[in-house]
């Protein structure tokens, strides 16, 4: 195990330890190794095509969904390589549940897109209490509580998109990844998500990736800046990697790379 | 440089060419839809005017010299019970085959393979459908010793109902977002309940026009009924019927419209007319159908 360091007495939650991934020959993000703790938010950053989503995705085997996608390395969750041949990937999903660029509430009412996700993991509790709290913690229920049984689709964009947080929380997760959740949102509906996040950060352990860079310096504890180089070979084909882990303050304030100093002053990107 | 008036002129020789050729697409789409028009008028006039109740209720009569053609209950009946057959076979068949290309192949060999086989079968002459099924059922009396019956009947029609609910369902499914299928997965739910709770419900009505449109492409098949279900005078009345020759609306077309007496060739008429009603109702109902999943999905 990896000690924790003095400044956080914070335990590591999720590990990757040389982490490499590739979409059939072609290699997406090689050797990472990064730690998550429990109850920070931390945010991924970096240049499109740096492997930051490929990263998100392999924390709960959502890219197993891409044919040949492969993984190297090990990924710990709570003391398991989650890529071990006998981990049942469902049930990794059930504990690292996930959030998604574009919102993609289910074609049902309100109420159900909660329910549906709860049920299938065998709550047997008080449903509506569940829809309840799931929504405020969302903070989308009182723009939902009028209209539980209409579709989802009724929704606003942002709207959708807490909707979707809210489901995820239902299942009651260790730790939500979200994709870009806010890219496809507008501004005010962005810093309600945010807010939200800020509330979800008490029990949950967030991961985020964002394009960003001031909603990563707004929300999150921890940032990793991923960058992207080309082969050594030269064929002009681009790698990621991590190019440097460090609590948010850090990053954005005295980055130890040149790299991230360039990317954080939006020199590249 | 000598300026052109901007306003239209119809001498220029393109625009002569461009209303020439608009002009003969038109010609040639309305040439197109004239022989169904044609067709369905023919059928209306001529086989509307021998609708009756009676119609509805009686037996038809064996051709003879008798000017009372009787009814066509046992051919309607007969339809119905043959399709019904049909749609039990092929739907959850082809339903589970269309999951299995569009959910859980990965386009490796074998799901090109029956990819490959669908669109053959798609091709396959009816009466090879009729033919396959007397060698392996009628000429056999595989079925508790019966030879011609509704029920290999059923199963012909089925075989030619196969690929095309096969394919609606596998391009049905491919139409649902892959966004929904990782929200059911990312909260943890297995492929089976993803498909059963969330991909399936999306696309049903998709695939509910491919079945329907399926179904009444099998009810006006002919050719493989006469090598399977043959033909029947009499009233269907318990499940015994079904291993029996049974009736349908599309046999006693062929028999009747043959026979030289003239009251047999008035009842053929009124059969292609109920025929045909049914046959644009199912096809008009599937557009509905279809037009209504346009809207839900824009929402």
């Amino acid at each position: 195990m990896i000690k924790n360091t003095k400044k956080s007495q914070k335990k590591n939650i999720l590990s990757l330890e040389d982490v490499s991934i590739s979409y059939g020959t072609f290699e997406a993000v090689k050797n990472v190794f990064l730690n998550f703790k429990a109850g920070d938010i931390t945010s991924l950053i970096g240049p499109s095509g740096c492997g930051k989503s490929t990263v998100l995705r392999a924390l709960n085997r959502m890219n197993d969904l891409i044919p040949n996608c492969s993984l190297k390395g090990t990924v710990l969750f709570d003391g398991t390589n989650i890529y071990d041949k006998r981990v049942d990937p469902v049930e990794v999903r059930r504990r690292i549940g996930m959030v998604f660029q574009q919102p993609n509430p289910f074609p049902k009412s309100i109420y159900e897109n909660i329910a549906f996700g709860a049920r299938i993991n065998g709550f047997t509790g008080d449903m509506d209490q569940l829809v309840e709290s799931s929504l405020r913690k969302a903070a989308v229920w009182s723009e939902c509580k009028d209209k539980l049984n209409d579709s989802g689709y009724s929704l606003s964009g942002g709207q959708q998109q807490r909707l979707c947080i809210a489901r995820t929380i239902a299942i009651e997760p260790e730790i939500i990844l979200m994709d870009e959740p806010c890219s496809a949102l507008d501004p005010i509906s962005t810093l309600k998500i945010e807010e939200t996040m800020h509330e979800l950060k008490k029990n949950y352990t967030i991961i985020i990736v964002t394009h960003n860079m001031q909603q990563a310096l707004r929300v999150s504890d921890m940032t990793a800046f991923f960058n992207a180089v080309e082969y050594e070979d030269g064929d002009g084909g681009k790698v990621g990697y991590l190019a440097e882990f460090d609590s948010t303050k850090k990053i954005f304030n005295s980055p130890k790379e040149k790299t991230t100093q360039e990317y954080i002053s939006g020199k590249f990107g | 440089m000598i300026m052109n008036s901007l306003y239209y002129q119809k001498k220029l020789s393109r625009n002569v060419g461009d209303k020439f050729f608009t002009s003969l697409s038109v010609f040639c789409a309305l040439i197109a839809i004239l022989p169904l028009i044609f067709v369905v008028t023919y059928i209306l006039i001529k086989g509307g005017s021998q609708i009756t109740p009676e119609l509805f209720t009686l037996e038809p009569n064996p051709p003879g010299d008798d000017l009372d053609a009787g009814g066509i209950n046992p051919a309607l009946v007969g339809t119905l019970v043959i399709t019904t057959i049909a749609s039990l076979i092929s739907i959850p068949v082809g339903v589970g085959g269309g999951i299995y290309l569009a959910e859980y192949s990965n386009g490796g060999p074998f799901s090109k393979f029956i990819r490959f086989g669908v669109n053959v079968l798609a091709g396959v002459p009816s009466i090879i459908a009729g033919v396959f099924i007397y060698a392996l059922i009628v000429s056999t009396k595989i079925l508790f010793g019966s030879m011609y019956s509704g029920l290999a009947g059923g199963m012909a029609l089925s075989i030619l109902m196969l690929p095309t609910v096969i394919k609606t369902t596998d391009e049905g499914l491919k139409l649902v977002p892959n966004e929904l299928r990782y929200a059911s997965l990312g909260i943890g739910a297995s492929m089976y309940t993803t498909i059963l709770k969330i991909t399936l419900p999306t696309a049903f009505r998709s695939i509910a026009t491919g079945v329907v449109l399926g179904i009444a492409r099998a009810a006006g098949e002919t050719a493989p009924l006469i090598f399977t279900a043959l033909f029947s005078y009499y009233y269907i009345v318990g499940i015994e019927d079904l291993f029996y020759e049974m009736g349908s609306l599309a046999v006693l077309i062929y028999n009747f419209a043959l026979e030289p007496y003239d009251a047999q060739n008035k009842l053929a008429w009124a059969a292609s007319f109920i025929l045909v009603i049914s046959i644009l109702t199912v096809n008009i109902f599937s557009r509905i159908l279809a037009a209504f999943t346009e809207k839900t999905k824009r929402v």
